[in-house]
């Protein structure tokens, strides 16, 4: 009973072993650097710092509802309301600021900035009913978010009638088309979004108890976890990332209407999952979103770079997304294998 | 039949196998034994095409195989039944019987007559009458794994590796699976028999194998064999510890004047367990026996939180427990609990150290989390319980069953609770793993813990408990306290 203890991995692993249980974190890396490669040898606009900045910028809206995102799905469940709870908050901060005299809304115009909070505190309520409809009901969350998706379409359909409405809070116009110093606000709190979220799902409690719950769940039941309210939790930082991600999203785009973000919700979870989270829970995190962001801000924007036909730009998409799929899902049977010892 | 040469097989970079030769003969019974982590369990799943990267040859009736999956191994008449069955709890008995080999009418869908009929058929081939459209998860283990052998037997296996397939059997199951495999030798299916029970290996092998760390060790026809020449070989020489801690008579200490830490009045859970009223003193082992499907296993789940009671009051330390909490209420109370799994306790992939402390981890954050600090423990705990390979960073997936097991109750000795449930605590180990079981638990009781130890093996319960309590058909049916008591009278009381 006196082995020394060592905290150091053993030494004798082989490399090839250790790559195998890397996969999931390389595959996405080495794609974005072969893609960024490929993109500066084709594309000469593509390498420059003028043109790395647009591409944080559009992967910015994208980014902030990526993180909750990261969040569910290391949890391994799903969230579809992410774009229309961002939709049906940007609307609702919209509603509640006053519009220009030719926007024709029966909207509820607040002073001052009384209207991000209640924005705030709308998307926060969609949040907290999705997590009791999944936690307390058991309404599997792909079916609950699917519920919500349509939820947060009508209410921001009511609220506008198919009308457009132009004017945000000052601070939140200049957070989503500002910039400081030449760089602009979106990416400052994009970054800063990502950051916390690494930073709680690394250095505290809770995140570890999302990677357990995500890992184990019936581990996490018997050591005593909450399950449930890890959980609902998620759900609930899931809907408050995407409404600060409408938020920003109605002062990026100059305008708040409905369907606006219809393509968020695709860009989102391709995010998560191109960047090696994987699907079944437990495992990546916040780099691997961030990877992933990265890789498709790069495709997106190298293909208009080197004049892809905008038509099959979507196609490569898809077959981008699903070459992801086939790596999550491989080495997700890697990290199987290797766990059955005897 | 089966032979292979030099096999040798590394978990991230931790031999599991190293240059072993094993023969298999046609018609042929092969106990193998060996402590946890020896190997056997690796070399089997090798032959099973479950693991398909190895060093070394396989040969099968003269011919060369290399199975890259279960299913080409399947397909090469290799069947294994794993300790932890395949069954699928919703389908029928039926659908579990044929699954994979579902009867076709003319029309191409399945036929649901001849399913019936031949599952039904195997069944009574196996002296079983039970009634084909029940789902399997309604069956007792026995039962389930009876339906799992006859999959795996219909699929036309030559060859069938059971892997501890009497440890959750209660003796009248076990006589039935003996009565099974002598018929099968009779008609020439060659057996792989793993298990702890070295009675029951003895018993029903024409020739034992030992392992010891990954290797071969002995090879003996069994009936020149006795129990002392396999634990000797077992453990090897340097380890002197035999079974002294399990005999199976003793006399338990009297009653407890200690006061009550946990208290249950009334707990009822439909159909699982009834009525059921008892206390837990601080420093005692309760035992918890019964047959395999009594409700013990039920009952040590309820109290934990896992399974809410319908009815019935339960208190720690005086305070009562939110039943309806769940676990998370049940762990404040103070109650630790360890499930019979292993897989239900336990993230594979994570790092052993944060298996150890995810208990106590409101103890040891400030505001974040501290790595260091939980390494510091964690390796603590693994160094007192002789966990193998004691490297804290490892994922506690890549460690054999009984270290595993050691890890999980590293766990709740770090976390320290007022009550520890534990529901079969050594199923499927080795002696000296059981050993170490034995001595972490006996160790807990000194610090004034409450314990239960819920179990169907006879042996674990006599081993660790001071006071005992049979449950038969889910109610509590008599006490031992302050009396001698042994395997026969346990028996006789379920």
């Amino acid at each position: 009973m006196s082995t020394p203890v060592t905290t150091a991995a053993p030494a004798s692993t082989p490399l090839r072993d250790r790559l195998r249980g890397q996969l999931r974190n390389l595959a996405p890396f080495a794609t974005l650097i072969l893609l960024v490669g490929l993109f500066s040898a084709l594309a000469p606009s593509f390498a420059t710092w003028g043109n790395l900045a647009n591409i944080l910028q559009q992967v910015s809206i994208t980014a902030i509802i990526a993180v909750g995102l990261t969040y569910v799905i290391l949890c391994a469940e799903i969230d579809l309301s992410v774009a229309s709870v961002a939709n049906a908050t940007g609307i609702l901060l919209a509603f509640l600021t006053v519009q220009d005299a030719s926007v024709n809304i029966a909207n509820l115009p607040l002073p001052g900035l009384l209207a991000i909070p209640l924005a705030l505190l709308g998307c926060l309520a969609l949040g907290a009913v999705t997590a009791f409809g999944v936690t307390r009901i058991g309404i599997p969350s792909f079916i609950m978010t699917l519920a919500m998706l349509q939820i947060g379409n009508g209410i921001g359909a009511l609220l506008v009638r198919g009308q457009i409405a132009y004017t945000v809070p000052d601070l939140v116009l200049t957070l989503g088309s500002g910039s400081i110093g030449g760089v602009p606000w979106i990416v400052i709190v994009a970054g800063l979004v990502l950051l916390l979220g690494h930073l709680v799902l690394t250095y505290t409690r809770f995140g570890r108890y999302v990677y357990m719950v995500g890992g184990n769940r019936e581990a996490a039941e018997h050591a005593g976890v909450g399950v449930r309210a890890v959980i609902g939790a998620v759900m609930v930082i899931s809907a408050l990332c995407s409404g600060l991600a409408g938020m920003l999203g109605v002062a990026y785009f100059g305008s708040a209407q409905q369907n606006q973000f219809d393509n968020y919700l695709l860009d989102a979870i391709s995010a998560v999952v191109v960047g090696g989270t994987s699907l079944f829970g437990g495992m990546g995190g916040i780099g691997n979103t961030i990877i992933g962001l990265l890789v498709l801000g790069v495709l997106n924007n190298g293909l208009d770079h080197i004049r892809m036909d905008s038509f099959l730009k979507i196609l490569i998409r898809g077959l981008v997304l699903l070459l992801a799929l086939v790596i999550n899902v491989y080495a997700q049977r890697l990290r199987s294998q290797a766990r059955v010892a005897g | 039949m089966l032979e292979l040469r030099g096999v040798a097989k590394r978990f991230a970079g931790v031999a599991a196998l190293q240059g072993v030769d094993f023969t298999l003969a046609a018609g042929e019974v092969h106990g193998l034994v060996g402590e946890n982590g020896a190997g056997k369990s690796t070399l089997m799943k090798v032959i099973a095409g479950v693991h398909a990267e190895y060093e070394g040859e396989m040969r099968l009736a003269g011919r060369p195989v290399r199975f890259r999956s279960p299913r080409e191994a399947r397909d090469a008449g290799i069947g294994m039944v794993h300790q932890e069955l395949s069954i699928v709890p919703a389908l029928s008995v039926a659908e579990n019987v044929m699954l994979g080999a579902q009867p076709l009418n003319r029309l191409g869908l399945v036929s649901w007559s001849a399913m019936r009929r031949q599952a039904e058929r195997q069944l009574a081939a196996f002296g079983i009458a039970v009634d084909p459209a029940a789902p399997a998860g309604s069956l007792p283990l026995g039962l389930q794994q009876m339906v799992e052998l006859a999959r795996v037997l219909l699929s036309g296996a030559r060859i069938l590796i059971l892997d501890e397939p009497t440890s959750a059997l209660s003796p009248p199951e076990v006589e039935r699976l003996f009565g099974l495999i002598d018929r099968l030798r009779a008609g020439g299916t060659s057996v792989v028999f793993i298990s702890h029970f070295l009675d029951d290996i003895l018993r029903v092998s024409d020739t034992v194998t030992v392992f010891r760390n990954g290797r071969r060790v002995a090879t003996a026809p069994a009936r020149d064999v006795g129990k002392p020449w396999l634990i000797g070989h077992m453990i090897g020489a340097s380890h002197g510890r035999l079974e002294e801690s399990w005999t199976a008579e003793l006399d338990l200490p009297p009653r407890s004047t200690a006061p009550a830490v946990l208290e249950a009045e009334g707990l009822s859970a439909e159909g699982l367990f009834e009525d059921a009223s008892f206390r837990i003193h601080a420093g005692e082992v309760l035992g918890l026996y019964g047959f395999m499907g009594s409700g013990q296993l039920e009952l040590a789940r309820a109290l934990s939180g896992k399974l809410p009671p319908g009815r019935g009051r339960l208190t720690v330390d005086g305070r009562p427990v939110r039943l309806r909490g769940g676990t998370p209420a049940a762990k404040r109370a103070g109650i630790a609990f360890v499930p019979e799994s292993r897989r239900a306790m336990l993230f594979a992939p994570e790092p052993v150290y944060r298996n150890v402390t995810i208990a106590m981890l409101e103890r040891i954050h400030r505001l974040l989390l501290r790595p260091a600090e939980e390494r510091r423990i964690a390796g603590e705990q693994i160094r007192d319980l002789g966990v193998r390979p004691p490297h804290v960073d490892l994922p506690v997936g890549a460690l054999s069953g009984g270290n595993q097991q050691k890890v999980a109750l590293a766990r709740w000795l770090a976390h320290l609770p007022r009550v520890l449930l534990l529901s079969e605590p050594t199923r499927g180990m080795d002696v000296g793993a059981k050993d170490d079981v034995v001595r972490i638990i006996r160790g807990l009781r000194e610090k004034g813990i409450a314990i239960l130890v819920a179990s169907s093996e006879p042996e674990t319960v006599l081993s660790l408990a001071d006071r005992i309590l049979v449950m038969r058909r889910g109610v509590l049916a008599r006490e031992f306290a302050g009396e001698p008591v042994g395997k026969d009278r346990l028996l006789a009381a379920a």
